[in-house]
């Protein structure tokens, strides 16, 4: 199982700026990024290689900050990579709540990071279907 | 119907909408009949309207014993009486009243409000209630001729202005609960004129009104009559060529006299401004007249005093002081020394359009924080009672009051502090909306809510109120 950084925010010019310094300053590496905007304000998810330590120096800087279990899923960069994550996914029900992805390797290998209500059923179901879900630790060392 | 005939006030409600073209008309008042001579058409009800001060003071005095009397059939006033070594029948000016202790808002809601009725409950035929729907609710039970006596102030108003029988009156108040609506509709009627009981909101259709039947007044909140004019610009209209309006009843709302100015030259009409109180049963204690200065108090219905709200002695004449009335003609729940919270002066001098009742002035402010959004009398207190129920104790908010295009709106910031929030999306949207669907329910009144950062807020001390007002037209001019 994998976390993600979920971060309130009004929907402001250098608010992602001010989020992002933080985590300069504190060395950790932003591995994905994506802004779910809802109006005034909005909610920036980071995939982070240290996630706790993202939390905490975000809380502690007065960030609105939450720690959030999702799955990051290997899948092939390729043509059907995706279809096939999915299929597996929909064919037992699950909802995809929210995903979003990202290249580690060029035309080899990318991560799909989806959020379900239920993590362990739906990571079951995905390795059920022989797929390799990720770690912190083993998104850390990607 | 004799449109040339001297315009008179009808003999009872039954008559309403009808005229009497006489030199002379019975005029009932509780158990009294009066003889009235005729009478100009300026007036509606001359022979009120035009008593000198002497005779109004007098009339004053022998309605305030009247009243003090009955008081002594309710049980609340007779434990008041008792508590303060009251004697009603030893009253013999219209000072003696101030022998009595000041009530509030605070007085009306400790007491179950039908221990202050003087009348059997059945006599009572209507209720209104101040905003504050959950136990904060002030409620005043009215008999039937407390609702004639009231449209009859309320047609006296009108008609001071110049809305005539000729006149097709638009009410653009919200109809209900609130005084408003329902307390001019009936003057309106009473006065003769033909009535649009329109209520508030649906803009576009408030113009079609006004268009079909060829509107002439209409009865709006200040910051509402701004609002249609944005309306009417939509829709490619212009007031001043494509309305009949000539009178604007502007009231509920406190305002400048820079807002009035542009209401006026925006709908080529007469604004005339309005104060009125629920507790006093609403719209039509006092009117301006077409001098426009000031606001005259009808006191043969009501006994103003003018209080240093600190040391509750008068102030001196022509000073700024908070509002106190006596409510003088009002049988199934007359009020005594009823503090308004409002700060006003008297003008000192006589008005040019004969009235010898005097005139307050625009309301300079409150003694207490309570804030008026569109016509809702709203108290901080509701606010963080409701707020504090959703986010718990120690989450900063903040009440901001502010002119949105020409409109009064009330924003509610919030922040979103991790004991609020659990990292889901959709749990802000939630929060959104309970923080609205639960002030609306209160303070009947839809907010617009705005979630922001830990720290995007002042810090809020204490109980310290967070209520900010930017409102335009509650700064000066």
């Amino acid at each position: 199982m994998a976390h993600q950084i979920n971060v309130f925010a009004q929907n402001q010019p250098g608010r992602l700026e001010s989020l992002t310094e933080v985590l300069k300053e504190e060395g950790v590496n932003i591995r994905a990024i994506t802004i779910a905007g809802v109006d005034e304000y909005g909610v920036i998810k980071l995939l982070v290689d240290d996630p706790r330590k993202a939390h905490e120096v975000l809380q502690r800087e007065g960030f609105s900050s939450f720690m959030k279990e999702v799955i990051a899923v290997i899948m092939d960069d390729r043509p059907g990579g995706l279809h096939h994550i999915c299929r597996a996914l929909g064919n037992k029900g699950v909802n995809i709540e929210d995903a979003y992805g990202f290249v580690v390797q060029d035309r080899r290998t990318a991560v799909l990071v989806v959020e379900v209500e239920k993590i362990p059923e739906a990571e079951e179901v995905l390795l059920g279907a022989g797929f390799e879900v990720m770690s912190d630790q083993e998104l850390y060392s990607l | 119907m004799h449109k040339s005939a001297p315009y008179l006030r009808p003999k009872t409600s039954h008559c309403v909408g009808t005229r009497i073209r006489a030199t002379t008309f019975l005029y009932l008042q509780g158990h009294r009949i009066y003889i009235i001579n005729v009478m100009s058409k300026d007036y509606w009800n001359p022979e009120i309207e035009l008593l000198n001060r002497e005779e109004i003071e007098a009339l004053q005095l022998r309605r305030l014993k009247e009243v003090l009397e009955r008081c002594t059939r309710s049980p609340f006033y007779r434990e008041w009486f008792t508590g303060a070594g009251f004697d009603p029948t030893k009253v013999g000016s219209l000072q003696d009243i101030r022998r009595l202790p000041l009530m509030d808002k605070d007085t009306l809601r400790g007491e179950d409000p039908a221990r202050f009725l003087t009348v059997p409950s059945d006599d009572i035929v209507r209720m209104h209630s101040s905003s504050g729907t959950t136990g904060q609710a002030t409620v005043i039970f009215h008999t039937a001729a407390d609702i004639q006596a009231w449209a009859e102030l309320g047609a006296r108003c009108m008609y001071m202005t110049g809305v005539r029988r000729s006149d097709v009156f638009q009410n653009m108040m919200g109809y209900g609960l609130f005084t408003g609506g329902l307390g001019f509709h009936y003057a309106a009627e009473t006065l003769g004129a033909m009535v649009i009981p329109a209520g508030s909101g649906s803009s576009k259709r408030q113009v079609q009104l006004m268009r079909d039947f060829g509107t002439t007044v209409i009865h709006i909140i200040p910051s509402y009559a701004l609002y249609m004019l944005e309306v009417f610009e939509e829709l490619g209209l212009d007031p001043r060529e494509d309305t009949q309006l000539r009178i604007l009843l502007i009231g509920a709302e406190p305002h400048t006299e820079g807002l009035r100015s542009r209401v006026e030259e925006a709908y080529g009409a007469d604004a005339y401004n309005s104060y009125g109180l629920s507790e006093m049963s609403g719209p039509g204690v006092s009117f301006e007249c077409p001098a426009k200065e000031g606001m005259h108090l009808w006191e043969d219905s009501f006994l103003l005093e003018v209080l240093d709200p600190d040391s509750q002695e008068p102030v001196k004449e022509g000073e700024e002081g908070e509002l106190v009335f006596t409510s003088l003609h009002r049988e199934g729940m007359p009020l005594l020394r009823y503090r308004t919270r409002d700060l006003s002066f008297v003008y000192p001098d006589t008005c040019s359009c004969g009235r010898a009742h005097r005139r307050i002035s625009r309301i300079k402010g409150r003694t207490d924080d309570m804030f008026i959004v569109k016509g809702v009398n709203i108290f901080p207190m509701q606010v963080e009672r409701i707020l504090l129920g959703i986010l718990g104790v120690g989450s900063n908010y903040r009440i901001v009051l502010d002119t949105i295009g020409v409109m009064d709106e009330m924003r509610v910031m919030v922040e979103v502090s991790g004991e609020l929030w659990h990292g889901e999306v959709r749990e802000l949207k939630q929060l959104r909306d309970r923080i609205v669907t639960e002030l609306r329910q209160e303070i009947l009144l839809t907010p617009i809510v705005e979630l922001v950062e830990p720290g995007a807020l002042p810090q809020g001390e204490g109980k310290a109120v967070r209520v900010e007002d930017k409102r335009e037209h509650m700064r000066g001019g």
